[in-house]
């Protein structure tokens, strides 16, 4: 599986021209947006890639709605096939509350990657496909019979739950398996 | 024949209140003479209001600063006079302009009209208002992030909405008066279309008979209502309650004739909405962030 990275910072600083490091204003973030859209769609095909923040300094609501929330908008409604799985690395803690509200006011989620290199899924799912976003996740990779029985519930709806993940673009899904986007590597 | 406006002697958000009265029965063509030569105190609100209000007028108005020294000195430290100078007729002593970034005030002055605006402001104040939230407000390192995000979402209110230009000040101060306690004011005035005008434009009237500025603002700073259709938008007031519920802080929306608060518990003197006060064009909002006190 390959792996790519785009920094945002990067892309900010050449999106637009400025050299702050700061995610403001909802302008900047829609000229962000669009060009890791165009990276996204160069490098897209099967791979995972990582929007690494760690750079970033500054973020405001207007353009964590623009930079975050409709680019995974308009990954979710993009066929999963194509690849575009995104992996989100930086968050650090004074972005993380920003970013889980924009998220939440869209019904949106996403992976995240800890300091500790762990996964983690911030943002609106329900507790059902919480639970089996997190039990993929300490697996690395799971069908969904494999689960039932730790879930507590059939196999048609752990399959339904995570089809809905799959869709949300938060596990993939290869090989008869869902993957949890940061083990994936691991698997492959 | 020239009217007369006299500016109170302490200036804020309440008693500009009282120029706008003196302003409200004054053909918008009339020449007015601002006298604000008696005035020995003005908050960051009142310095911003009375530029908006400059440019508001159909006819230049006539400007005569504070007569004390300590006071003209410190308005021309805010910035007050660099800009005043370009929308007033200067009338009386005038003092010297000071280099931008002189003033010890947090962010003095600044005019905010386009995107490339907000990202100044908020790198400018980026150092100092670290030191100030944490020191003299003795608030946790975590609240400077929100505080830039405030500031960053008050002032791209102007740039997306106002369809004309205004201005920000921020200014952290001892609020012995109200609190006995330091306090971080930003004040964001414009005189563009206002918060009524702006929703009307998008469409975004509600369908109901009930329909004034009091209810524009509700629908903008409570409901999150913009004129844009795009369901992201609207997070910014939010974003700023959020910030202020955490904090302690206070915030008032006044646009047209009606002025919308959101009032903490240490603020039992103003009021959460206010009616038929007299016209002012555009949008002017207040943002008060306290000290936090040892409970």
């Amino acid at each position: 599986m390959v792996r790519h990275t785009i920094d945002v910072c990067a892309v900010l600083r050449s999106a637009v021209n400025q050299t702050y490091g700061n995610l403001l204003t909802r302008s900047t973030g829609m000229a962000v947006r669009h060009q890791i859209e165009r990276e996204l769609a160069a490098i897209r095909e099967g791979g995972i890639t990582s929007l690494d923040f760690s750079h970033i300094g500054m973020m405001d609501y207007s353009c964590a709605d623009e930079v975050v929330a409709k680019l995974l908008v308009l990954l979710e409604n993009d066929d999963p096939t194509r690849g575009g799985y995104v992996v989100f690395l930086g968050i650090g803690e004074d972005h993380l509350e920003l970013v889980e509200s924009v998220l939440e006011h869209h019904g949106l989620a996403l992976v995240c990657m800890c300091e500790n290199g762990t996964p983690q899924l911030i943002g609106a799912v329900s507790e059902a496909e919480r639970r089996a976003w997190e039990m993929v996740r300490s697996r690395g990779h799971a069908a969904p019979a494999e689960l039932a029985d730790e879930f507590g519930f059939g196999e048609d709806f752990v399959a339904e739950v995570l089809d809905a993940l799959s869709r949300r673009r938060l596990v993939r899904w290869a090989s008869g398996s869902y993957l949890a986007l940061g083990a994936v590597d691991v698997v492959q | 024949m020239t009217v007369v406006i006299t500016v109170p002697s302490s200036l804020d958000d309440q008693t500009f209140e009282q120029v706008l009265e003196q302003l409200a029965p004054v053909a918008a063509d009339a020449k007015v003479l601002i006298d604000a030569r008696h005035t020995t105190w003005a908050s960051p609100y009142g310095l911003t209001a009375l530029l908006t209000l400059a440019q508001s007028r159909e006819v230049k108005p006539l400007f005569q600063g504070p007569e004390k020294d300590e006071t003209a000195s410190y308005w021309s430290r805010a910035a007050f006079y660099r800009y005043a100078e370009e929308l007033f007729e200067m009338h009386g002593k005038v003092p010297p302009t000071r280099p931008a970034g002189e003033s010890g005030t947090l962010l003095e002055i600044t005019p905010v009209s386009r995107n490339d605006d907000v990202h100044t402001v908020v790198e400018r104040i980026k150092t100092k208002a670290a030191t100030i939230l944490t020191t003299n407000l003795r608030l946790e390192s975590r609240s400077v992030m929100g505080f830039s995000m405030t500031l960053s979402e008050a002032c791209q209110n102007i740039v997306e909405h106002a369809g004309r230009g205004g201005w920000v000040a921020v200014q952290n101060y001892n609020f012995r008066k109200r609190m006995g306690r330091h306090v971080v004011q930003i004040a964001v005035c414009d005189a563009g279309c206002g918060i009524r005008q702006s929703l009307e434009s998008g469409g975004r009237r509600p369908m109901s008979d009930r329909w004034d500025d009091g209810i524009a603002i509700e629908a903008a700073l409570i409901a999150g209502t913009s004129r844009f259709p795009d369901p992201g938008r609207g997070q910014g007031y939010k974003g700023i309650k959020g910030y202020l519920a955490k904090w302690n802080g206070k915030i008032a929306v006044r646009s047209g004739t009606s002025r919308v608060a959101i009032l903490p518990d240490w603020d039992d003197e103003d009021v959460v909405r206010k009616d038929r006060l007299a016209p002012m064009p555009g949008t002017q909002l207040l943002i008060v962030i306290p000290e936090k006190v040892d409970r």
